[in-house]
């Protein structure tokens, strides 16, 4: 047995690698943070705006990307590679070779200054080669590190950067260097590679300029892309008018070698259509695809508003070829539609590329010892999605085959999980906890402000007269101290701030320099390491917000950085400490539902070393899964469900209630308490945590005869009949989208082709000569299920489109079904005669879902599923924190899918469990309950559940539950009797604030 | 010397002042006017900060928060909205142009929009002119207003229709019904003036006790109005008759809260 060690390396910096380092970091494991290139962010930091909320992509990760370049317990390693890997589960030595930067890391402020006179121009990848960099330069401004590198090979070495630095942090004779690392476990999340347009030849990308791929036309809708937002072809810069988008490109085409389908397209193709439409009203947008496949969840009300508000045309064909039209540079689609030959002219065609292997994929692999899978992505099984296939090496994300963002996020938070499970012995052993000195009392202290004013190189002092605005500032009321630094952040000036805090007792900070989005943390430790409460301290951003914005009007610029500083030092004044509640915290873990999500999340917490209390209504655990007798892939559903309902059944930290309901739920993150009721037995129990993993139902259909004619069954219970024998059939028709994508559910439930395809598989299997039909309206075989897909069809099974205008007719005589098709492409109706038709019914919301949500106060969907907190980045968070969402309480998904979501959910459980007391934020609201009339008004204003009323002295009057309150003071401005102060931005702050800015004290 | 506005921005952290830090690291450039406020989320502003920043003689002031669907609090954004609202109606009964005041959604990565949206504004807001309370001599008549306006905003009815906008009319009233849009904009106007014209009087009779014949020329509002108002403002506690001149009540206001 080796010696386990409590760090964890993960590879690849994009959204998933970022998700499980952040998880892995806040309960207690070290993690290793490597990419390749030189800034983390990945793929999701070129796109412009997120399906299906349409989120700006940038805000919503720019807060994770911080979140984890100052995390204190992850390490990033940028512009590097894995080289080997040695050892075994639990202890692996990783030796990793760094490329040099250039550029120390710890010197360079990020400034820019080195770029802006650097004399060489290169091609932007970041922005697809759409405009120039420099070659000193960063990936993209909000990269993080922010350090800036060399790009040797555009270089010519001029010496102009170190010359124009004035941190000093150009280093032309920086170094490759190897480095082990000794880890417990390997997270993989290298991500995908587009596929390289090229290829697709007949397509003309690389020939004709107005022919771009989606990512190239992420970067163009993008407001800090090439062209500022505005939708423009490259060839002449006009706004094109009508634009095509290439579905499938890469994806679904043996041509290319690549068979499966890439999951994310149909759906980031309508997006860009959608916001194409958005930046230029005017443009028409179409789409050819073969299938739309918008299969996740509320996807395909997205499709419906894609057709129905923006007006976005569809068009069924796979497009042939493209050709330029010489002059106006316009672009002739070529595409066949039932038999029939047409072509369209569009001024700019976007090319829907598919998902590939990483790059290195190959190169990896070998170096980790694991298996790729026959399409070059990383080999995994259904039962266990996130391990590869050497112990102690786990993967998610696109690398383990094409998905969209929440998809990868999910399985990030699995792959946290599980690695850490490994080395859950360790946990807190290799993470560092800063000791802070003790918190100089200054409650009875007049003001005594610091102030340093920062010249940032030349960024505030080329423009803003800074010994100016320091002279000014030592002038204003209860400023003792103002002076200026060349680099505020710098090492150094930390350790001045330091001393001159002690040295003139300083008991309130400014530092007016560049944002304090990025700095703001930076400043706080330092103020924090002098023994100041970090709410002490404050910013004016003279830099982003002054000179960088009024470069060329020096004078203005000076008189409005006083200004700032002026109102920054009357906020400052009034400023307090503010203590940062600790809360503590129950170490055992809550989760309802025994299916197999719910199983599988509560052994995962048990694994990790917490009790665990499993609900489970019915008699019997094992939900869905108890239906389910094979799957696509090889493993054996019912063998894999005894063993985990074994494995639960006698895991001693697992208590198991069975026939038991939830009654009521009190507390919040940290400290619940739950009622359970079993046939009337009432008891309580104590969590940290809850997981929701209750499962949905099948749809019992009302359609096509069902229950009427003793021939029309559902696929679980084809299912059933075939592991039964008793499958006599010689025709077999399905009917698709069963009590989905209609009306009353117009949400595509996601795993019915699925079935569909794995029943007429072995239906083939057990009688090869019994003809399938199966009727549909789009196949939505994601993924490398599409493989599946072609070998039904190539084993004979006839797939018919239907529609809403092109309906099944079926009628019955005595029991003979009878139903008909119109068959477009050969333009005739098919009759069919099934002994037996098979619905693919709906996967619909447990009726009861209502009842629990008011219990936990989270949200539903208008079609009943549980609603997470963010479609995108917290897809199994609920905006209460503390309670966990996972498999098809969320949205109907296949096993896979739903133990990802599982271990997701134990692992963001295990951020909490894993913490003794939760620190939560100074900065939030306050009631001053001898204000409080009670009226309730702020009450149902909080979204995050924060304000509970409570009895004082036999009134009601509301008071804040600390622990969840998010500081965004939409309370506080609400109430009437003005009760509530949000602290850190009173009202009696921001207005001073204000008036300091308006008028000279 | 041309007219340069002083203008203050009121933005939230995570989108619009992230695109206002963008539009510095794209070296946008915009005019050098604005003085920018950073609060947490858009949904932290209160009525009453932006009419106190009008009284200390902004010319405008322009809040931004992140576009619908992007708030990172989940619907502070629309909170925003729903007092800008109110607040749009309240500054029109003050006689200071509404337009002082604007609300925009700005997200992280639109920094030329937030450059493009600042120059507008302050274009806008130069050829509007000064403000009429700033400066000198600043006209007492919309000062008087404006004061009563932050009372007004600060009023405990308005407050609670507000607050509870969303509730009544998104989700449900005490009796189990959505409360339909146009109803509760009624209602919110409706309140607003009323309100105004309660602390206009009371202001007024800060200042000095008048008679309700006296107010009714002042306020321009038949004596009937202002005596409405007053029984009301009476039984609330607000005034007190001080004496009787005659046949005349002179009403004075009392120290409130």
């Amino acid at each position: 047995m080796t010696n386990k060690v409590g760090s964890v390396l993960v590879v690849g910096g994009g959204i998933a690698g970022i998700q499980a380092s952040l998880d892995m970091a806040d309960s207690g494991f070290r993690v290793y943070l490597l990419d390749e290139s030189p800034g983390i962010g990945g793929v999701m930091a070129q796109l412009d705006k997120t399906f299906p909320t349409n989120d700006c992509s940038m805000c919503i990760l720019a807060p994770k990307l911080v979140a984890a370049g100052r995390h204190p317990n992850i390490h990033l390693i940028t512009n590097a590679d894995i080289t080997g890997i040695k050892g075994e589960a639990g202890n692996f030595d990783v030796s990793v070779r760094r490329r040099p930067r250039y550029v120390i890391r710890e010197k360079c402020t990020g400034c820019g200054v080195c770029a802006e006179k650097c004399p060489v121009e290169a091609i932007d990848e970041f922005n697809q080669g759409l405009m120039n960099r420099n070659s000193i330069y960063v990936k993209y401004v909000q990269t993080v590190p922010l350090t800036f590198l060399i790009d040797r090979d555009k270089c010519i070495g001029c010496g102009t950067c170190q010359e124009v630095c004035r941190a000093k942090a150009v280093m032309y004779d920086d170094k490759e260097e190897d480095v082990v690392l000794n880890v417990g476990s390997v997270v993989l999340a290298p991500g995908f590679e587009g596929f390289d347009p090229r290829l697709k030849r007949e397509y003309g990308y690389g020939r004709f300029t107005n022919v771009v791929s989606s990512t190239d036309f992420e970067r163009i809708l993008s407001a800090s892309g090439p062209y500022g937002g505005m939708v423009l072809r490259p060839y002449d810069g006009e706004v094109p008018r009508r634009i095509a988008f290439v579905q499938c490109v890469g994806s679904r085409d043996s041509q290319v070698g690549n068979n499966y389908c890439s999951a994310a397209c149909c759906m980031y193709g309508m997006k860009e259509s959608i916001i194409a439409k958005e930046h230029a009203p005017g443009v028409q947008c179409t789409i050819f695809f073969m299938d739309i496949r918008s299969y996740g969840k509320d996807f395909e009300l997205y499709y419906k508003r894609a057709q129905d508000e923006y007006n976005v045309q569809f068009i069924r064909s796979r497009v042939a070829s493209i050709d330029e039209i010489p002059g106006s540079k316009n672009l002739k689609v070529k595409y066949v539609v039932n038999e029939q030959p047409k072509e369209e002219e569009f001024e700019l065609v976007v090319l829907s590329i598919g998902m590939q292997p990483p790059k290195h994929a190959k190169e990896l692999a070998k170096a980790l010892d694991i298996k790729l899978n026959d399409n070059g992505f990383c080999y995994t099984k259904e039962f266990s999605p996130v391990e590869t296939s050497k112990p102690g090496v786990f993967v998610c994300g696109a690398f383990e085959g094409p998905k969209d963002i929440p998809e990868s996020v999910s399985q990030a938070s699995g792959a946290a999980t599980k690695a850490t499970s490994i080395i859950a012995s360790e946990r807190w052993k290799l993470t560092t906890t800063k000791v802070y000195p003790p918190e100089i009392d200054v409650s009875k202290q007049e003001p005594r402000i610091g102030v340093f004013v920062c010249h940032c190189g030349i960024n505030i002092g080329g423009v803003v007269k800074v010994p100016e605005v320091v002279e000014y500032a030592k002038k204003l009321p209860n400023v003792v101290y103002a002076e200026q630094n060349l680099y505020t952040c710098s090492q150094d000036t930390q350790e001045k701030i330091r001393e001159t805090i002690q040295e003139h007792k300083l008991n309130r900070v400014i530092v007016a320099s560049c944002t304090p989005r990025t700095h703001e943390p930076l400043f706080r430790e330092t103020v924090r390491e002098a023994g100041l409460n970090i709410y002490l301290f404050e910013m004016a951003n003279i830099r982003d917000q002054c000179s960088w914005v009024h470069m060329h009007e020096p004078k203005e610029a000076t008189a409005k950085a006083k200004d700032l500083v002026r109102s920054i030092v009357a906020k400052a004044s009034l400023l307090n400490p503010l203590p940062k509640p600790v809360i503590s915290v129950t170490h055992s873990g809550l989760v309802i539902g025994g299916g197999l999500s719910g199983m599988a999340a509560a052994q995962d917490l048990a694994e990790q070393g917490f009790e665990v209390d499993l609900v489970e209504k019915e008699k019997d655990l094992g939900g869905h899964l108890r239906h389910i007798y094979y799957t696509i892939g090889p493993e054996d559903p019912q063998e894999k469900l005894q063993s985990l309902i074994k494995q639960v059944s006698n895991n001693k930290m697992i208590h198991l209630h069975l026939n038991t309901k939830i009654d009521n739920v009190e507390g919040y993150v940290g400290n619940f308490k739950t009622t359970l009721n079993s046939n009337g037995l009432k008891s309580e129990v104590n969590s940290g945590t809850i997981i929701v993993a209750t499962g949905a139902t099948e749809y019992k259909p009302t359609e096509y005869f069902y229950g009427i004619n003793k021939n029309v069954v559902t696929q679980r219970e084809l299912e059933e009949m075939m592991v039964n024998g008793k499958l006599q059939a010689k025709t077999v028709a399905m009917i698709q989208c069963v009590g989905s994508r209609n009306e009353s559910n117009p949400n595509c439930s996601r795993i019915c082709c699925t079935q569909a395809i794995k029943n007429s598989l072995k239906i083939k299997e057990l009688s090869p000569e019994t003809e399938v039909y199966i009727l549909y309206k789009d196949m939505r075989t994601y993924g490398f299920i599409e493989e599946a897909y072609r070998e039904a069809v190539s084993k004979g099974v006839i797939c018919i489109r239907y529609d809403d205008e092109n309906k099944i007719n079926l009628t019955q005589e005595n029991d003979q079904l009878k139903l008909s098709i119109w068959e477009p492409t050969i333009g005739l109706s098919v009759p069919i005669e099934p002994d037996l038709l098979v619905l693919s019914a709906a996967t619909v919301a447990n009726t009861d879902n209502e009842e629990t949500a008011k219990m936990l106060k989270v949200p539903l969907t208008k079609d009943g599923f549980f609603l997470e907190a963010h479609m995108k980045l917290r897809p199994v968070d609920f905006a209460t924190e503390g309670v966990f969402l996972c498999g098809l309480a969320h949205s109907p998904k296949l096993i896979e899918e739903s133990l990802a979501q599982a271990s997701a959910a134990a692992s963001r459980a295990l951020t909490v469990l894993s913490k003794n007391a939760l620190e939560t934020e100074g900065a939030i609201s306050n009631v001053n309950e001898d204000l409080c009339s009670g009226c309730k008004v702020c009450e149902p204003l909080c979204e995050y559940h924060a304000i509970e009323m409570k009895d004082v002295d036999g009134k009601k009057r509301a008071h804040v539950l600390e622990a969840l309150c998010k500081g965004c003071g939409v309370c506080g401005s609400a109430c009437p009797t003005g009760a509530i102060s949000m602290l850190h931005f009173t009202d009696n702050q921001i207005i001073a604030q204000v008036r300091a800015a308006l008028k000279e004290a | 010397m041309e007219f340069e506005p002083k203008i203050v921005g009121f933005l939230c952290n995570w989108c619009s002042y992230a695109g206002a830090d963008l539009a510095g690291v794209s070296r946008i450039q915009y005019p050098p006017n604005i003085r920018i406020v950073r609060v947490m989320c858009s949904g932290r502003i209160d009525p009453d900060f932006i009419l106190e920043t009008l009284i200390h003689g902004a010319d405008g002031v322009l809040v931004m928060g992140c576009h619908p669907g992007d708030c990172h609090y989940i619907e502070g954004n629309l909170h925003a909205e729903r007092k800008a609202k109110m607040l749009r109606n309240l500054i029109a009964e003050t006689g200071l142009e509404p337009e002082r005041m604007h609300l925009e959604w700005v997200s992280a990565s639109e920094g030329a929009r937030f450059a493009q949206l600042v120059k507008e504004f302050t274009d806008r807001i130069t050829k509007l002119g000064p403000s009429p309370i700033s400066g000198e001599n600043p006209n007492k008549v919309i000062l008087e207003n404006l004061l009563a306006a932050k009372r007004t905003a600060g009023d405990f009815r308005l407050r609670v229709i507000v607050g509870r906008e969303r509730e009544l009319v998104e989700d449900k009233n005490a009796y189990g019904e959505k409360v339909p849009q146009e109803k509760l904009d009624e209602l919110l106007s409706e309140a607003i003036k009323t309100e105004y014209t309660r602390n206009r009087i009371y202001n007024m009779l800060e200042k000095e006790s008048l008679s309700v014949r006296e107010l009714s020329k002042r306020l321009d509002l038949s004596t009937q109005d202002v005596l409405t108002n007053i029984v009301v403002m009476r039984k609330k506690g607000m005034l007190g008759v001080e004496r009787i001149e005659g046949t005349t009540p002179i009403y004075m206001s009392l120290e409130v809260r």
